[in-house]
């Protein structure tokens, strides 16, 4: 029996619970019949196109739109950084234009003429030294006495070199969004966004301080459905405020998405972070003392150190020092657990070289040392048991530098992460119709997480009736406001909200059947399909008759989170290894499988929760293989800026993906717990690790291109 | 883009009077896999494109043991990879064609559009022009040259060939059929021009002109491979390409042709590799020492050392391809 009302379900009596739940929105999204914010076209629309510098670092001096307006079908011209103005990134936004076509507006925008006074640029910043002023230092951080532990005559000291190199978001779905002034003061947009609720006061707030008058009530925002997100689409962007001012201007609705170029240079951004590292443990292989000088960049504003030493942060002697690098590269965004992958490839690496450097089985050491992970130190454990279970580690493990003879080299290697992963603050309004019909309205959105099924599930699941029954309304922000999709929260929020307003909701019913079952309302239960009186199916109605004693009045029920009852929790672990192969003669890294041994207390859906784990090992695995903003030192701009040489691994480029939840007790009592972020924060270190393990060298930096792997290969290892 | 005109012949002939009669440039357009997003990018800025899509005679795959293989300029590489002439008799090309991996430019991207596509060279597609010139300086030896040239480029091109097909139908003696104001054969090995500034032809052809076709002499027994070096599987460039034909006698190595893509702005045939292959018993050693002398004379830039290694392996890799059949 659940102690408190709203209590998720015990492991006995979960119905759909922990079960695999295919998305109900995969039909519309496979079929086509889905609309992303890139398939609304409103009738007169029109479209927007932006001009933007070609300087890494600049003043405008002047701009020249005449021609521009001459120019057939230009309906609206804004611009949007005028003479005066410092840009600090190649592609910075300068002049929008509205036309009736893309054609006209792209033809408009070749017409305008700004001059700019060019100023120095810096845009690559692996190099320290060259970094100069742009180059802020930190303080310096010590815990215990990290001198006297290096200087300690019986410790193994290990350094190294690691880095991670600034990706972007590459979101597949470009950012953009749609504006329709309604009435004069009537904003109706359609953005791709993780962020419904919140985006129209950050609109209106934004429309105000320019000096167009909307109240943030009169604007609306619509989602459907997102091409990726990430992390980079919380706020409406100087585009899309752009958008709804041209709209204005316009008298007509007006589109804007980002030309592939600009979504890569401008639209995300993950900071970058290479290190120094020193690191000791005792010969029995206990971590003793860290030493890290670190620095990396997210931009123009530089980059903060990302919380390293990771996972394992009692590590007794510490002392770090991390400098922000200010770079004339588009700014920095929330990358899907912003700063850990960063945080993980540099720990793991350099504890990983230090196993080596003991002579210790890898997978030995980081289960000696997970204690130094706290409170979760036996998750951590266990994770790692279940992981090497999985990967056949006694097998397949060998000391660092695959022996066998040949040119193909195999290795394993281990990572770790954590994350936080509290529900946020969700509001629902839960609805039970006469005609049996039940709908659920959020202001939420899917990311592409199963957001939409998993709040399905969980009336479904309360109300005793298939996940078919339940009608999701989300999307919108006319709905009850509901947090945005970052950090992990919103599983936790939205099932958090959806529970207790589906509890009520359902308290609400029993009221209306009971004298007609002539059994005390706290005596029902909703089971199959059915309200019955608990145990005893003798007494019962079917959903349907249960609804029809509503007559003519729907139940209407909120739900909040947070609320009362322990619903879900903070904090989650993870372990993935990584087997791959890779070809000394050509430094081609191939991942022949990934293990991810996942916890995130209760799992409500498997499906999308492996899913989860699969697509991050994904885009893990791009990363660590392929990603990477190639800037060029002389014209400051980002070479790769597009799909061809951004590179994303293919179906082929991935191997064999292995998910494994941790459930059931010491799991599932935590409650829900997010997922969306943590494990995509290994896949980075645990194949650097296996390419270290496979080639006795470590290839310093990500991505792990063949010309890394081969300059490594010539500074020692296996070939 | 450019607004353009758009012309859509059914004969050679008048493909070619539309190519000529315009100011302005024209450009004939095959699969437009290339040539679309050149546009879009707004280095290519063509008056009039003349499709080709509807000129029979551009079409079809012939094969006699006597004549060899014809293929149609607008022949694409589905319908080469499907052809079981090709299949049968060129095995190399077809791994040539299946490099290119993606179904889209598999079934829209065309024999001659692949001989005839423009560099890949990142400055160059960011609208630096051919040379990728800044400032009267080029951008390429103290900026990111991890994928260009590591041969013939003592300047001022630095960019790579991008084409797969060039290099094996080099290395199989192909020769190309243009049709213009009159038709000629041009040697494919001779079709390539390595330009000296921004506006030159990177093919030997004049304005107007077409190519119809292209002839590949019979296998006659050669033993050939491809081998590519691609980091990823799914739709990437190779980093390093080698094709190679030889005749054997038993063991030994008669002749050989071998020719290395992706290395030099042009398909960049590698003597040095023929002659130390020529008469040698074949071994692994042999194929690696083929390997060597390909890139003996190679001249890295700043960040492109590490495809001096990958076209030496693409060498020796397509060597043992074509002899021991290895993977
Ligand atoms: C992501 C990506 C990866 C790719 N990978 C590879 C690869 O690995 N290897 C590879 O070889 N290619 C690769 N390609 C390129 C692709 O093969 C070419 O785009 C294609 O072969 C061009 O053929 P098309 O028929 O589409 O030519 P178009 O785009 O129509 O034309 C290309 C050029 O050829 C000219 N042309 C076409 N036909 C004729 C003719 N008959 N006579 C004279 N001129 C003509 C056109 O005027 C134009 O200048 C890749 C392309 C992309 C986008």
């Amino acid at each position: 029996m659940p102690k408190c009302k709203y209590d998720w379900p015990e492991a006995g009596d979960r119905k759909i619970i922990g079960t695999r739940v295919s998305r109900i929105d995969g039909p519309a999204k496979s079929s086509g019949e889905a609309r992303y914010t890139y398939d609304i076209n409103e009738p007169g629309l029109l479209f927007a196109k932006i001009y933007r510098s070609p300087y890494a670092h600049a003043k405008i001096t002047a701009v020249d739109t005449s021609e521009a307006e001459k120019s057939p079908g230009v309906k609206a011209i804004r611009v949007i950084q005028g003479p005066g103005k410092e840009v600090k990134w190649a592609g910075d936004e300068i002049i929008a234009i509205a036309a009736t076509s893309e054609e006209a507006a792209e033809d408009a925008i070749r017409k305008v003429k700004v001059q700019f006074d060019p100023l120095p640029h810096f845009v690559n910043e692996e190099d320290l030294s060259k970094a100069g002023a742009n180059a802020k230092p930190g303080e310096t951080k010590r815990t215990g006495d990290p001198d006297k532990a290096f200087s300690d005559p019986d410790v193994v000291a290990s350094e190294g070199y690691y880095g991670i190199a600034t990706i972007t978001h590459c979101c597949l779905e470009s950012h953009g969004s749609i504006a329709e002034w309604t009435g004069p003061n009537n904003l109706k947009t359609w953005y791709s966004t993780q962020n419904v609720s919140g985006t129209p006061a950050q609109v209106g707030q934004a429309l105000r301080l320019a000096g167009v008058e909307v109240p943030d009530n009169q604007i609306e925002t619509i989602c459907q459905y997102i091409g990726g997100g990430f992390g980079s689409k919380f706020g409406p962007d100087r585009w899309g405020i752009e958008t709804a001012r041209l709209a204005k201007i316009a008298g007509k609705p007006v589109k804007l998405m980002l030309e592939r170029d600009m979504e890569l240079e401008a639209a995300g951004a993950r900071p970058s972070c290479y290190a120094k590292i020193r690191v000791a443990a005792k010969k029995d292989g206990s971590i003793v003392a860290w030493d890290s000088q670190s620095w990396g960049t997210g931009g123009p504003d530089g980059a903060g150190m990302p919380p390293i030493p990771y996972v394992l942060t009692n590590i007794p002697n510490t002392v770090t020092h991390h400098t922000s690098v200010a770079t004339n590269t588009g700014p920095e965004r929330a990358w899907r657990a912003p700063n850990h992958p960063q945080a993980a490839l540099v720990t793991m690496g350099a504890l990983d070289d230090l196993a080596a450097k003991l002579n210790m089985d890898a997978l030995e050491f980081f289960m000696k040392n997970a204690p130094l992970a706290g409170d979760r130190g036996k998750v951590y454990q266990e994770e790692l048991q279940k992981a090497a279970e999985l990967i056949e580690w006694q097998k397949n493990w060998h000391p660092r530098g695959d022996k066998t003879p040949g040119h193909i080299k195999r290795g394993l290697g281990i990572s770790m992460h954590t994350w936080g992963g509290r529900g946020h603050t969700s509001n629902c309004n839960l609805l039970i119709h006469p005609d049996a019909s039940v709908e659920v309205n959020l202001g939420s959105q899917d990311l592409g997480t199963g957001t939409r099924t998993v709040i399905a599930l969980v009336a479904a699941e309360t109300f005793g009736l298939p996940v078919n029954a339940i009608k999701v309304n989300i999307g919108d922000s006319k709905y009850p406001v509901s947090g945005p999709s970052g950090g992990s929260t919103t599983v936790g929020g939205v099932s958090g909200s959806v529970r207790r307003g589906s509890v009520d909701a359902l308290n609400d019913l029993f009221a209306a059947v009971a004298p007609a079952l002539g059994v005390p309302a706290g005596q029902l239960e909703a089971v199959g399909g059915r309200i019955q009186a608990k145990g005893d199916s003798s007494k019962s109605l079917s959903w349907k008759e249960a609804c029809a004693k509503l007559a003519v009045k729907t139940i209407q029920a909120t739900g909040k989170n947070p609320g009362p009852c322990k619903l879900g929790d903070s904090g989650v672990g993870g372990v993935e290894i990584a087997d791959v192969s890779v070809d000394t003669e050509t430094g081609i890294v191939r991942v022949n499988r990934m293990v991810c041994a996942q916890d995130c207390g209760l799992v409500l859906d498997l499906k999308t929760a492996e899913s989860q784990c699969l697509g991050a090992l994904i885009m893990g695995i791009t990363y660590a293989l392929y990603e990477q903003k190639v800037m060029d030192d002389v014209t400051g701009r980002m070479l790769n800026n597009n799909m061809e040489f951004y590179k994303l691994a293919g179906i082929g480029d991935i191997g064999e993906l292995v998910v494994h939840m941790m459930t059931g007790p010491g799991y599932d009592e935590r409650g829900v717990i997010g997922l969306g972020e943590p494990p995509v924060i290994s896949p980075g270190a645990a194949i650097s690790n296996a390419v270290a393990n496979a080639l006795g060298v470590r290839v310093p930096t990500l991505p792990i291109t063949p010309e890394k792997v081969l300059a490594a290969l010539e500074k020692g290892g296996v070939a | 883009m450019q607004t353009f005109e758009y012309a859509s012949p059914t004969s050679v002939k008048e493909a070619v009077q539309l190519l000529a009669s315009t100011s302005g440039g024209a450009e004939p357009f095959a699969g437009g896999t290339d040539l679309i997003s050149a546009m879009k990018d707004g280095i290519v800025t063509p008056a009039r494109l003349v499709s080709l899509q509807h000129v029979k005679e551009l079409r079809g795959i012939k094969f006699s043991s006597d004549s060899g293989l014809s293929l149609g300029a607008m022949v694409t590489f589905e319908e080469l990879l499907d052809n079981a002439d090709v299949k049968q008799n060129y095995p190399a090309l077809v791994q040539a064609a299946d490099g290119v991996s993606s179904p889209q430019i598999r079934s829209l991207g065309t024999v001659a559009g692949d001989l005839c596509q423009r560099p890949r060279c990142w400055y160059y597609r960011a609208g630096f022009g051919l040379l990728a010139t800044y400032n009267g300086k080029s951008l390429v030896p103290d900026g990111d040259n991890r994928y260009h040239a590591i041969l013939g480029n003592s300047g001022p091109a630095y960019f790579v060939n991008p084409s797969s097909l060039a290099p094996i139908l080099i290395a199989l003696g192909a020769t190309v059929r243009v049709e213009g104001e009159g038709q000629r054969e041009v040697k494919l090995e001779q079709f390539f021009v390595t330009p000296t500034n921004d506006n030159q032809n990177l093919f030997a052809l004049k304005p107007h002109e077409v190519v119809t076709e292209i002839q590949v002499p019979p296998p006659n027994d050669a033993k050939m491979a491809v081998y590519e070096v691609r980091q990823k599987t799914a739709l990437d460039w190779p980093l390093a390409a080698a094709a190679v034909v030889l005749k054997m006698d038993g063991d030994t190595v008669k002749s050989a042709r071998v020719v290395l893509g992706h290395v030099a702005p042009v398909p960049w045939p590698a003597p040095e590799a023929e002659q130390a292959l020529a008469g040698k018993t074949f071994s692994e050693d042999v194929a690696d020492e083929a390997g060597k002398a390909a890139v003996a004379k190679a001249t890295p830039l700043s960040k492109n050392g590490y495809k001096v290694q990958l076209t030496r392996v693409a060498v020796k890799r397509a060597l043992l391809r074509a002899v021991k059949g290895e993977a």
